[in-house]
């Protein structure tokens, strides 16, 4: 039996010294930041900041985000960067638009997902096959979507009534909406009001615990079924991802290619469905910004794709990444929308300076001063603003999670981990 | 010689042609016929009205691409070009209209500003990418975001017009900060444009900036090491260019450039000599696209800025042939996807003919590294 | 059990020009002369050795002793004949070697054995049937395996990913559990411990070709093919391989690796196959009975260049002097090299992890008038090294030009203090190729005063000296606007070396010179080099062309391990001596020649 010594290997990742966490550090930062909200609402007394209607917007806000992610994922774990995402978001809001208004709702959720799997179809064909640089494909998308959607707009729904180049009338109906039974108060089989254990918990504002409670209730109460569907998605991208044959095929596209070929799964293949995938996935999340407006507005994506595209990298191309990035943007984006905006904007810069000086206690930990420092230096920007600002304007808040996609991109430097081969033409032959 | 060739004029060629051919297909879904679509265009743009306001069009997007092009010859995607160009002509517009100069300073100041401002805007993505080695693309991307959202705070909390409650706009900006037309330099040697239409004083700008690329790029020292960052990143290492250095001065170079983009449309457009709402503010974009077209070259760029233009003008006249006007869209959006593919081709092509003309050897020889052994 | 093939050895002495080395040392610095031999220099065959015979008659039952069976085989490229007629016999369950310089042919055997092509002529049998593959899949049908040099791995994949990939077990459900037990089934069967869930990322290169070899057992290889196994391995990682290969064959399993260090060879090996200049010249039954340097003849037919006497231009003043160079750890983070990858588009592939400095203490000296060589077998810092004197890469240390400490200075100040470069690798490194040549003739001095007046490239500058390269240096060319990509690759590194040396540089750094290169190129470079080191100029000259090496240097350095090893005299030098600094043979415990056991450190 030979021994087994291994060779010290020197790591191009940083190494950790000083204390060490058990478990994923993602898993901490959660916990650490679900502290922080918790804080910030007792020391400001806000109890909006996470009530269950905050939480419900956030959501509803996030979903399509999320989605946009999802799509970003699925391409990128192939090995495709999809720069497309907001082109193919576009193509989705217009055909459900259509369909939603031609149909029901849910033959609008299935129409996104063809227009944006149209726009994944011709990205994949002008880089999977012709091997163009990918970002410049995705942003030839980007270019041509609007155009085409307008166009059909004032096609389909110039004229009509309540229609016109800008607007879809609205869609034929309800998606319907799912509420939690036993939990939430749900109905259960005839049984209107079962019992809601979660809302009355959320209620009690107990720390932390109330807080979650919340949280659990806006996921379980008068959740739009299309964004029910979102949820199950993710779950299962974790699933077929991992878990099945074809996912690890996938991820062997994107990751080495031509370890894959030389052990016969086609590279061409697999990269062409997941880019189907990822603009599918990008078209749903239209559908489910014009179920949310119940119609097809021109601009309804204002940008989301590419905050998929950054919740991407500060999820680190995991689902549960992508999930959690853009929950917190659509936290963001959830807290203006409510009654006192500036109150609210006010407790979550609070929260993010308490999770901040978790991070200074973390990174002196690790003997690193430097990061402690700059985030000491960020934690009292923002504790200054909470003390002496009175009110913060929106659109520092609609900034807010660029910067804080910037700032999560300039501090993971070479840390960060997508797919190996993501964005790296692919030709027979190649070493890659 | 043949690859410069086809990719010059074939494949630029074979792109127009899918575009138009993509394009009557969808004339043909909203059930017109293409024939009326191209006739009506046409008719459109035959005019020398027509051609003046072409060229007016033209000229800012011609300074995007040329703003684009720098940081793509490097190989640097600068998509910020948006957030810097609308960030400086902001700024520019305001302090321009604060102040009262004499014309020639006046508008050096608001340029300088407008350079300025888009250098700055950039910096932050290059000294990202060169120190932490973050994606520019990702950066730049985020960065146009938050500049948009940081214009509509400043103006309406800081820039705001006060003679105009209503609208959200700076301040009109005075004579001095106005650049005058050429038409009375083209009245002078003849050419009568008619009523009404006017070629804005930003063209000879546009100009020196063309010239300027192609000499900084193919004669200065610096143009050099940049083209050989571009075409051989390790080589250029090797030869002692730093690539940090290249790529911070490069992006601060490209922001710069950018930051004139909106300067044409701000102190040469009668429309506009203010910041407002109606600001356009996708002019990076449509930089990005005449550069690929263009390949980065002075002339091809102007070539693609002129056709881009003249396809927005003419296809104005398809309203009044019941065509959806989104035609225009969809034949410049084809034209790009189309011309991008074959450009790519046609590289492809060269690359192999390149690999088997370097590896054909002396007869008789055989290199020790590459022997099929 | 029948006839049994093996080499005819006259015992009867005299013949050989040098030293037979002892047995069990390296001789591995003969590979490197296979350039030589595919030129036609063909040396005397020793008449110790006779061509081997075959007393084995097609057909006859004996055949199926043997797991695999090569007759004949010939394969044809454009302009070359790579297999002439080559036979190779295997007997099942046993460790075979086949060893051949580079050029020999082994590699386009093995990939006509594991269906990456169809052989020409000749026929191929497994346990005596005769089989064609057309496709690797058809030969991993057939239970045969390959295991490359450079691993196929996904590093972002744990091992049971990247073993498991396109014949998972479970239909739409990655079954992990019975992969996992399938793995752990083989890896205690064959004795290769991995852990199945370790990402391949956090794995040493040993474990990663462990990976590789659990990748084919699992596909069903019963015949194992590897291909220069031992070429990443530092020495207990060879001890484990080997084991595990002797316990693949005790299973049953028959392994097949293709090898040009010769005391590895003769330690581990059951058979040997020698093959020179694409035929089969030696079948060894009984590597017992064969002696390293037997097999190096059989290998290379001819013995080490003999360096031309030349008078001594070697002067007093130190024109390099390099104390104490020191490189502490892989780059890391986002440095200059990292950059200049990204900008290429690509992701700068994860050099082999090392356990030592890729630099350590290096101290050197080069005069006016000297040429020093540098040997090593690759990746031993020889690039670091240069490097971190052109100042490309930060190191520790001194660096003197001329008496002048450059080693706070930049790239170009270096240039500028009279340093000429050139790099190893020209397309990457030296040259732009879709760029004219009188651009190219810049690269490197733009910097300079030369071609630039006042941030303007003075382009009739760079033209007049282009012309001049082109003509003092022999660079065949229809003129100097044409893109380098046109040249060949001597012209193009005549040019590289003709822009260096009319910049008149006092120290040359000259890395691999004339790789790539035709002979005419060659010669012409390196007469170029003599001249100039008569003239005066001091050059480093790193090479792994022993003929260059020995040819030209004044001394010679060996590195290994990011260390100097050893100074040796290059018209004194034997083979033996070389390899084994080259290879740490001289470290091992293993038998010096005089048998005493274990030698300490060379001396520096």
């Amino acid at each position: 039996m030979s021994a087994t010594a291994t060779v010290p290997v020197q790591d191009a990742r940083e190494e950790r010294r000083g204390l060490r966490l058990p478990g994923p550090i993602a898993l901490w930062v959660v916990a650490a930041a679900s502290v922080a909200i918790s804080l910030a609402r007792e020391i400001s007394n806000n109890d909006d900041l996470t009530s269950a209607n905050t939480f419900g917007v956030a959501i509803r806000t996030a979903a399509p985000i999320a989605l946009a992610g999802l799509g970003g994922l699925y391409a990128e774990r192939s090995g495709t960067i999809n720069i497309g995402l907001e082109g193919m978001m576009i193509m989705g809001t217009v055909f459900a638009g259509w369909w939603a208004w031609e149909y029901n709702p849910w033959m609008g959720v299935l129409g996104g997902v063809i227009g944006g799997a149209l726009g994944g179809l011709v990205h994949a064909f002008a880089t999977v096959t012709f091997g163009v640089n990918h970002i410049v494909s995705g942003f030839a998308i980007n270019i041509l979507a609007p155009g085409v959607a307008r166009f059909m707009a004032n096609l389909l729904f110039e004229g009509e009534s309540g229609g016109s180049v800008t607007n879809s009338p609205g869609a034929s109906g309800e998606i319907g909406v799912f509420t939690m039974p036993v939990l939430s108060g749900g109905p259960l089989l005839g049984w209107k009001d079962t019992p809601d254990p979660l809302g009355s918990l959320a209620d009690r504002q107990w720390f932390l615990v109330s807080d979650i409670a919340s949280l659990l209730k806006a996921l379980t109460t008068e959740l739009r079924l299309d964004l029910v569907l979102v949820i199950v998605l993710f779950v299962a991208s974790v699933y077929v991802l991992w878990r099945t044959r074809f996912g690890l095929r996938l991820r062997s596209a994107g990751e080495r290619p031509s370890a894959a070929d030389s052990l016969g799964v086609s590279v061409v293949f697999y990269r062409y469905v997941g880019m189907l995938i990822s603009g599918g996935l990008a078209g749903m999340a239209g559908s489910v910004l014009v179920i949310g407006a119940n119609r097809y507005s021109q601009g309804q994506t204002g940008g989301r794709g590419f905050l998929g595209l950054a919740t991407l990298v500060v999820g680190n191309w995991r689902p549960a990444g992508v999930a959690a990035g853009a929950g917190l943007f659509g936290f963001f984006d959830g807290i203006t929308q409510r009654i006192d905006p500036g109150q609210l904007i006010l407790a979550a810069i609070l929260a993010a300076a308490i999770l901040l000086a978790f991070g200074i206690v973390y990174s002196v930990m690790q003997l690193r001063p430097g990061p402690a420092l700059l985030m000491a230096i960020g934690g009292a920007v923002l504790l200054w603003v909470y003390l002496t600002i009175d009110e913060i304007r929106s659109e520092f808040v609609f900034m807010a999670p660029f910067v804080v996609t910037l700032i999560v991109v300039a501090s993971r430097g070479q840390a960060s981990r997508p797919p190996a081969q993501a964005g790296i033409p692919w030709r027979k032959g190649s070493q890659n | 010689m043949n690859r410069r060739l086809l990719t010059t004029f074939a494949a630029p060629a074979l792109a127009a042609v899918a575009a138009i051919v993509v394009s009557s297909v969808a004339v043909l879904v909203a059930g017109e016929s293409p024939a009326t679509a191209f006739k009506a265009m046409w008719s459109q743009i035959d005019s020398t009205e027509s051609i003046v306001l072409i060229v007016n069009r033209a000229v800012p997007y011609y300074v995007a691409g040329v703003a684009v092009a720098i940081g793509f010859k490097m190989n640097l995607f600068n998509i910020g070009a948006n957030g810097q160009y609308v960030l400086a002509a902001l700024l520019a517009a305001a302090a321009g209209a604060a102040v009262d100069l004499p014309a020639p300073i006046h508008v050096a100041m608001i340029m300088g500003i407008a350079v300025v401002v888009g250098a700055t805007w950039a910096a932050i993505p290059a000294l990202l990418k060169a120190y932490r080695g973050v994606n520019e693309v990702i950066s730049t991307i985020m960065l146009n975001y938050v500049a948009t959202n940081l214009i509509a705070y400043l103006l309406a909390e800081h820039f705001r017009n006060p003679d105009q409650p209503n609208i959200r706009e700076t301040r009109v900006l005075p004579e001095s900060a106005r650049l005058p037309s050429l038409n009375s330099l083209f009245e002078a040697i003849g050419f009568d444009f008619g009523p009404g239409v006017v070629l804005h004083g930003f063209l000879p700008v546009a100009i020196v900036l063309g010239i300027g690329y192609h000499v900084l790029l193919n004669r200065s020292r610096f143009g050099f090491n940049l083209r050989v960052s571009g075409e051989n990143p390790t080589a250029a290492r090797a030869a002692g260019i730093s690539p940090r250095r290249m790529i911070i001065v490069t992006l601060i170079m490209s922001g710069a450039i950018a930051g004139l983009i909106g300067i044409g449309p701000l102190i040469a457009d009668p429309q506009f000599y203010k910041y407002g709402d109606q600001f356009p503010v996708s002019y990076g974009f449509i930089g990005l696209s005449l550069a690929l077209l263009g390949r980065n070259h002075p002339v091809g760029m102007a070539a693609a800025a002129l056709v881009w233009a003249t396809i927005e003008r003419a296809t104005q006249a398809l309203s009044f042939v019941d065509i959806p006007q989104e035609i225009g869209i969809i034949l410049q959006g084809s034209f790009l996807l189309s011309a991008i593919i074959a450009y790519e081709i046609v590289r492809r092509l060269s690359a192999d003919a390149e690999t088997r003309a370097a590896s054909r050897e002396t007869p008789g020889t055989r290199t020790i590294a590459e022997a099929p052994a | 059990m029948g006839a049994i093939v093996h080499i005819a050895i006259d015992e009867a002495p005299g013949g050989a020009d040098y030293e037979l080395p002892a047995q069990n040392e390296s001789l591995r610095v003969l590979e490197k002369r296979g350039a030589r031999a595919e030129r036609g220099v063909h040396g005397r065959l020793s008449p110790r050795v006779q061509p081997m015979t075959t007393a084995v008659e097609p057909g006859t039952a004996i055949d199926s002793a043997y797991a695999i069976e090569l007759r004949g085989i010939v394969k044809r490229f454009p302009g070359v004949v790579a297999n002439d007629g080559v036979n190779l016999r295997v007997r099942e369950g046993t460790i075979h070697a086949i060893v051949g310089e580079n050029g020999a042919g082994k590699s386009t055997l093995m990939k006509t054995l594991y269906g990456a092509h169809q052989p020409d002529e000749g026929d191929i049998l497994i346990h005596g049937t005769r089989r064609t593959f057309r496709s690797p899949s058809a030969a991993i049908d057939m239970g045969i395996g390959m295991v490359f040099q450079h691993f196929m791995l996904a590093d972002n994949f744990t091992v049971w990913e990247n073993i498991v990939l396109g014949s998972e077990p479970g239909h739409l459900r990655l079954n992990m559990r019975k992969a996992r037990r399938r793995i752990r089934e083989l890896s205690e069967q064959y004795g290769l411990e991995v852990d199945p869930d370790e990402l391949v990322a956090d794995l040493g290169v040993g474990d990663k070709q462990r990976v590789e070899i659990l990748k084919v057992l699992y596909r069903g290889a019963r015949i194992l093919i590897l291909d220069e196994p031992t070429a990443v391995l530092v020495p207990h990682e060879v001890t484990e391989l080997f084991a595990s290969l002797e316990q693949l064959t005790q299973q049953g399993a028959t392994v097949i690796f293709i090898s040009h260090k010769l005391d590895e060879v003769l330690g581990n090996a059951d058979a040997i196959t020698v093959i020179r200049a694409g035929k089969t010249v030696g079948e060894i039954d009984d590597p017992s009975t064969v002696t390293a340097g037997e097999l190096a003849e059989m290998m290379v037919g001819s013995e080490l260049p003999s360096p031309e006497t030349r008078e001594a231009t070697v002067r007093d003043d130190v024109r390099l002097e390099v104390v104490g160079l020191t490189i502490e750890s892989a780059p890391t983070g986002v440095d200059t090299v990292a950059l200049a990858a990204g900008l290429a588009g690509g992701i700068e592939s994860s050099g082999t992890p090392t356990s030592h400095r890729p630099l350590d203490d290096v101290s050197l000296r080069v005069h006016s008038g000297e040429i020093v060589g540098i040997a090593g077998v690759e990746g031993n810092g020889q690039t670091e090294l240069i490097e971190a004197i052109m100042g490309l890469r930060p190191a520790s240390g001194i660096v003197k030009v001329d008496e002048q400490d450059v080693s706070e200075l930049s790239n170009t100040a270096r240039r500028n203090a009279g340093i000429g470069y050139v790099a190893e690798d020209r397309q990457r490194d030296g040259m732009v190729l879709s760029m004219t040549l009188w651009e190219n003739v810049i690269l490197g001095h733009q910097a300079g005063d030369d071609f630039t007046h006042r941030g303007l490239i003075d382009r009739d500058a760079a033209r007049e000296r282009t012309r001049q390269v082109v003509e003092e240096f022999d660079v065949r060319t229809p003129g100097i606007d044409v893109s380098a990509f046109t040249l060949s690759g001597g012209n193009q590194q005549k040019l590289i070396v003709g822009r260096e040396m009319m910049a008149k540089p006092h120290v040359l750094i000259a890395a691999h010179p004339t790789r790539g290169v035709d002979v005419g190129a060659q010669a012409v470079i390196w007469d170029i080099l003599r001249q100039a080191r008569s003239d005066g100029l001091a050059t480093l000259l790193i090479s792994a062309d022993l003929d260059e090496l020995i040819g030209l240097s004044d001394r010679l350095l060996v590195m290994l391990r990011g260390k100097v090893v050893a100074e040796v005299d290059p018209q004194t030098v034997t083979p033996a001596e070389l390899g084994s600094y080259m290879t740490g043979a001289h470290q091992h415990d293993g038998r010096s020649a005089s048998g005493s056991p274990g030698d300490g450190e060379a001396p520096a």
